[in-house]
């Protein structure tokens, strides 16, 4: 007896392997994240050298005024980086979304895209999309920039709702259900969708097929300042909700013996989830996978708990995000594959990986 | 002793089930109470009211002289501390993490220390760094034990004795840690808090507790000190068994009579 205690003392399967990068894991990532934007900001079909980056970006005191900075300068300032901003906060935002809803459901194969929140926010998106263009008619079509996150917002939220208040029951979640419900919703939404597109005119078909590419292509100023409010707010109530979540996963009764007001951490998670799939539904259409990867990843390296977890899944969705992007514009420039296949790629094999752990753990 | 927490009139339905019937009970501090009886009797709804997780259907508890209802879920934790039966974690924490999480806001130094001790006195602190869900059911249980005990002794730092909730603590525990836990549970009570616990072992029950609440069919059917209700009677028309009530150092020990033929038939 106490010979096979003192073995297992000696050999356990620790977790402190992962834990050890804990205390660095912003910084690293705040660094790679910067590595990654030069990178993404030198490489395209203009390609800027590093050389000249300093000048275009206006660093250098002594700019020289010539032909070729003022083309960089162009590139840059509008198109490369509100393109890169918009990438990288869209991946935040993805990743973010995916780490809260696992949380909130207890299961990490949750996902925004996976279940049907993305489908609904696109659905709500594309609805948009076509009714708006001919009640508001030409004058107003500007109007769609606004429209179409707000749209994408409420169709998220209501999907959120519904598979919420149908997977869970007494305070716990089937995973079974939950999964399946998802199924059933993307069905649905992308239901919804072909009919849309059925009944849609040249122009709204050509505004909806640009934007359900999931391509970054669409990205501007106009979108990026979209997006930012609601990362920050997101980000903030990311360290509001972080100890509630952690303790959630003891099950809701738990939770609120612990001290959680369960009630409104799921309300105030839900309306995040929402709002943040929403806005990046409505940049750049669905985009599966970052939202499982990047999580799952990070729990490998620095652990489970929300409140480093959430921070550092923003910081790696961007890595990941604004990598991927840079790939797509330039594997088969001039041409541009949607980022969306190069991220089902990645994601769905690692989304199998993840399944046939939990397979090998459940048979144990 | 001034009552932590009392119970008056609970009635609790579901749908048409009515789970709970009429009870009342009341706990003095430093007062160490088992709730026995079969299956269904309505012992872990009796449980969840007294925790305020759920709501009655009529009747009222009351938490340290203030209705439960009135605590916010911080406030109550603060006051109360309860161990489910079944808690399930997905995620990879750390046995260090998950009773951590016991201590609130707390600073790390005074939070590392009372996780240092309780996971001392449930005799986890090898596995402290372990993930949970790689550990035993017996060893996941004794980890939320310690998790629960960090949680009442924050709070009792600042507001007193509290209240001790424990929904059949023992279910997946060796018989040593079974004893470990209910002592480890003792100890609370004679420091002045006030435990209520579901146990199933009766003798473990009659052995641990100053008073035994029996529930059957959703009623009180006795509330008492452990010879008084302990008796070959009682436990017939409770169990639904015929058995013989020994005593041994002046504490009942109940003997299932189908057990002893079979020890002694042979």
């Amino acid at each position: 007896m106490s010979v096979a205690v003192g073995t297992e003392a000696r050999s356990p399967r620790r977790a402190g392997a992962g834990r050890r990068f804990s205390s660095v894991a912003i910084p690293l990532l705040l660094a790679i994240l910067a590595v990654t934007t030069i990178i993404a900001l030198t490489v395209g079909a203009a390609g800027i050298p590093l050389s000249r980056l300093p000048a275009a970006l206006g660093f250098a005191d002594n700019t020289p005024s010539d032909a070729m900075t003022a083309r960089d300068q162009l590139v840059l300032w509008s198109i490369r980086i509100p393109r890169i901003a918009a990438t990288a906060m869209v991946g935040g935002l993805l990743a973010a979304t995916g780490a809260i809803m696992q949380g909130l459901f207890r299961n990490p194969l949750a996902d925004p895209a996976l279940v049907g929140v993305s489908s609904g926010g696109a659905l709500a998106a594309v609805s948009a999309i076509v009714f708006t263009d001919s009640a508001l008619g030409d004058s107003l079509r500007f109007l769609q920039t606004e429209l179409l996150p707000l749209a994408a917002f409420a169709g998220s939220l209501a999907t959120t709702v519904i598979l919420y208040s149908i997977s869970s029951r007494s305070g716990r979640t089937s995973i079974t259900i939950f999964l399946l419900a998802g199924i059933a919703f993307t069905a649905i939404a992308n239901a919804g969708i072909g009919l849309l597109i059925f009944i849609a005119d040249d122009r709204q078909l050509r505004d909806i097929t640009f934007w359900m590419l999931g391509s970054m292509s669409g990205a501007s100023w106009a979108k990026d300042a979209v997006l930012a409010p609601v990362l920050l707010v997101g980000l903030a109530a990311c360290a509001f909700i972080a100890r509630g979540l952690d303790l959630l996963v003891l099950g809701e009764a738990d939770a609120f013996h612990g001290g959680v007001d369960v009630e409104r951490l799921k309300r105030i998670s839900i309306v995040l989830v929402a709002a943040m799939t929403g806005v990046a539904v409505s940049v750049c259409g669905v985009i599966g996978f970052v939202g499982i990867v990047v999580p799952h990843l990070l729990r490998l390296l620095i652990g489970p708990a929300h409140r480093l977890l959430l921070p550092a899944s923003v910081l790696l969705g961007a890595i990941l995000m604004v990598g991927a992007d840079t790939l797509a514009r330039t594997i088969v420039a001039p041409a541009e594959m949607p980022i969306g296949i190069l991220t089902a790629a990645i994601g769905a094999p690692f989304f199998l990986g993840i399944l046939l752990r939990q397979r090998g753990l459940a048979s144990l | 002793m001034s009552a932590v927490i009392e119970a008056s009139g609970l009635v609790k339905r579901a749908g048409r089930a009515t789970l709970l019937d009429g009870v009342s009970v009341t706990v003095a501090a430093g007062e160490m109470v088992a709730i026995i009886g079969p299956n269904g009797a309505g012992k872990s709804t009796l449980l969840r009211l007294l925790s305020g997780d759920l709501r009655p259907s009529e009747g009222e508890v009351r938490l340290k002289q203030r209705g439960i209802g009135s605590y916010t879920p911080r406030e109550l934790a603060a006051r109360r501390a309860m161990l489910s039966q079944h808690v399930n974690v997905t995620f990879p924490f750390t046995v260090e993490e998950i009773v951590l999480m016991g201590a609130g806001e707390r600073g790390p130094r005074e939070a590392g220390r009372l996780v240092d001790a309780a996971l001392d006195e449930v005799g986890l602190s090898h596995f402290r760094e372990r993930q949970l869900p790689t550990l035993s059911g017996g060893e996941q249980q004794r980890a939320h034990f310690a998790r629960v005990l960090v949680q009442l002794a924050c709070g009792e730092a600042e507001h007193g004795p509290g209240l001790l909730l424990l929904d059949e603590p023992t279910s997946s525990l060796d018989l040593r840690h079974q004893i470990d836990l209910v002592e480890a549970a003792r100890r609370r009570a004679s420091s002045g808090t006030a435990v209520i616990a579901i146990l199933h072992d009766l003798n473990l029950a009659i052995r641990f507790a100053d008073r035994l609440v029996v529930l059957n069919g959703g009623r009180l059917a006795a509330d008492g000190p452990r010879a008084e209700v302990i008796t070959r009677e009682t436990i017939r028309d409770i169990f639904e068994i015929d058995a013989v009530v020994h005593q041994a150092d002046g504490v009942p020990y109940v003997l299932p009579q189908s057990m002893r033929a079979a020890s002694t038939g042979i």
